[in-house]
């Protein structure tokens, strides 16, 4: 079968019921999606089918079979980040990071889906995602941001030098 | 119909119907195959080497989703996305909120739910118990054809019947009363389901009290009190210690969740 990875098709061997993170992962080498609990239960493999956010760990890969896939190297590129990643850093979102590709498709596709930056709502939609470094309140206000449209200027931030991304999601 | 066998993976040989009746021959007497409606039980089943089928029979594409309506009568098809009946009245809305996360409840499947064995840690099928509230149906395939039975007959059965779909009355009212769960991924510690029939019936059921949904009828005779129902709720069950809770807690939670379900079946928030 065949399987559309940030827009670029691949012909995939694994099994028909491998889970689609191993495809990721393992065939494809694309390593966004973490293999952190592998049943469900943490968030971190979450990705986008067709926009809306699933666990990678537990859809066969069949079930993704003509579908969009969009991982976290699909949201932006370090020079040109999207809003949501452009959030996260503002918003000091991410710590050990381990948490934060999953935790940014789960607010991509809340977002996606017309999700305001109602805390209550972003807290019901990001419910399932673990972070162990217990960064929450950030995660929260950084999807809230992103919701908004907020603009960030990143240029004073670690990652500065590396993005020219001077303001966020309204530019 | 497409079968495809690959090497990979225990070489098992995954079946793809693309209609109800092609997943009904596939499944047969339901010998060796493992049914995959969302796959969010069995894919990690399958990760961790617990379950090795020879026969896996992927459901999504069989036609089997769908909710419809014919005057009172809902019918929801096996395949249906848990996510589909958040928004539907209660018990069924506030149980299907009550499972996992959206994610999940978006990929995990009603046949699937209902069909589910008990887990290692802790029973599943959090859905039984509104299904059992609402007096439900369920049309299955396995050995001797298709049948509809109600779910209480289907459920000890459950593991040997490949579900087709699940319809019952809508009811005049209904309430639904569970614990909280400390994390959107624990399955169901203790929940009850209430729902009064058109003709005044009220039905009261379980999700944790056992290894699968089970109805409450000590507690249905004294549902006009809900206190008193509360307590003859125990005479209905044997609660047993688990991963989520000790038996001792359920005997203690399960006489404040009838009242409450009870309270709000009368009371409508």
């Amino acid at each position: 079968m065949n399987l559309t990875v940030n827009g670029v098709t691949h012909e995939v061997e694994s099994s028909l019921l491998t889970p689609l993170l191993d495809v990721l992962r393992e065939e494809l080498g694309i390593t966004g999606p973490k293999a952190g609990c592998h049943q469900g239960g943490c968030g971190a493999c979450t990705v986008l089918v067709d926009g809306e956010p699933r666990r990678s760990c537990l859809l066969p890969v069949a079930y993704a079979d003509g579908g969009e896939i969009t991982t976290v190297e699909g949201l932006g590129t370090p020079e040109d980040l999207s809003p949501i990643q452009g959030a996260f850093i503002h918003h000091y979102a991410a710590q050990c990071g381990f948490c934060t590709s999953g935790m940014m498709l789960a607010g991509q596709g809340y977002i996606g889906a017309g999700g305001t930056d109602d805390p209550e709502s972003i807290q019901e939609a990001l419910g399932g995602h673990v972070c162990r470094c217990t960064g929450y309140a950030k995660i929260v206000e950084a999807v809230a941001a992103a919701a908004r449209g907020d603009s960030f200027d990143l240029t004073e931030t670690a990652v500065g030098k590396y993005t020219k991304m001077t303001t966020g999601g309204a530019e | 119909m497409a079968t495809t066998s690959l090497a990979l993976n225990e070489a098992t040989e995954v079946l793809r119907p693309g209609s109800e009746d092609e997943a009904v021959e596939a499944f047969g007497d339901g010998t060796d195959v493992l049914v995959v409606g969302g796959g969010t039980i069995v894919v990690p089943e399958m990760t961790f080497r617990r379950l090795r089928p020879a026969r896996a029979l992927l459901l999504r594409d069989a036609g089997l989703a769908g909710v419809t309506r014919d005057a009172s009568r809902v019918t929801i098809g096996a395949a249906t996305a848990i996510e589909e009946l958040v928004a539907v009245s209660a018990p069924l809305g506030p149980c299907a909120a009550n499972i996992a996360d959206l994610e999940i409840r978006a990929a995990a499947t009603v046949g699937g739910n209902l069909c589910a064995g008990a887990g290692h840690e802790a029973p599943r099928g959090d859905l039984q118990g509104a299904f059992l509230a609402l007096g439900a149906t369920v049309r299955s395939a396995g050995e001797g054809g298709i049948r509809e039975e109600p779910l209480e007959d289907f459920l000890p059965r459950r593991r040997e019947r490949l579900a087709l779909d699940v319809s019952y009355e809508e009811p005049a009212a209904g309430a639904f009363s569970g614990l909280n769960r400390p994390h959107t991924h624990d399955y169901t510690a203790l929940a009850v389901s209430a729902a009064r029939a058109a003709d005044g019936t009220v039905r009261l059921a379980a999700t944790g009290a056992g290894s699968h949904g089970i109805r409450l009828p000590s507690a249905e005779a004294a549902a006009d009190d809900p206190e008193a129902a509360g307590v003859a709720a125990l005479q209905d069950v044997t609660p047993h210690d688990d991963a989520l809770a000790s038996a001792w807690y359920r005997t203690k939670v399960l006489p404040v969740l009838v009242r409450r379900a009870l309270t709000e079946l009368k009371e409508p928030a």
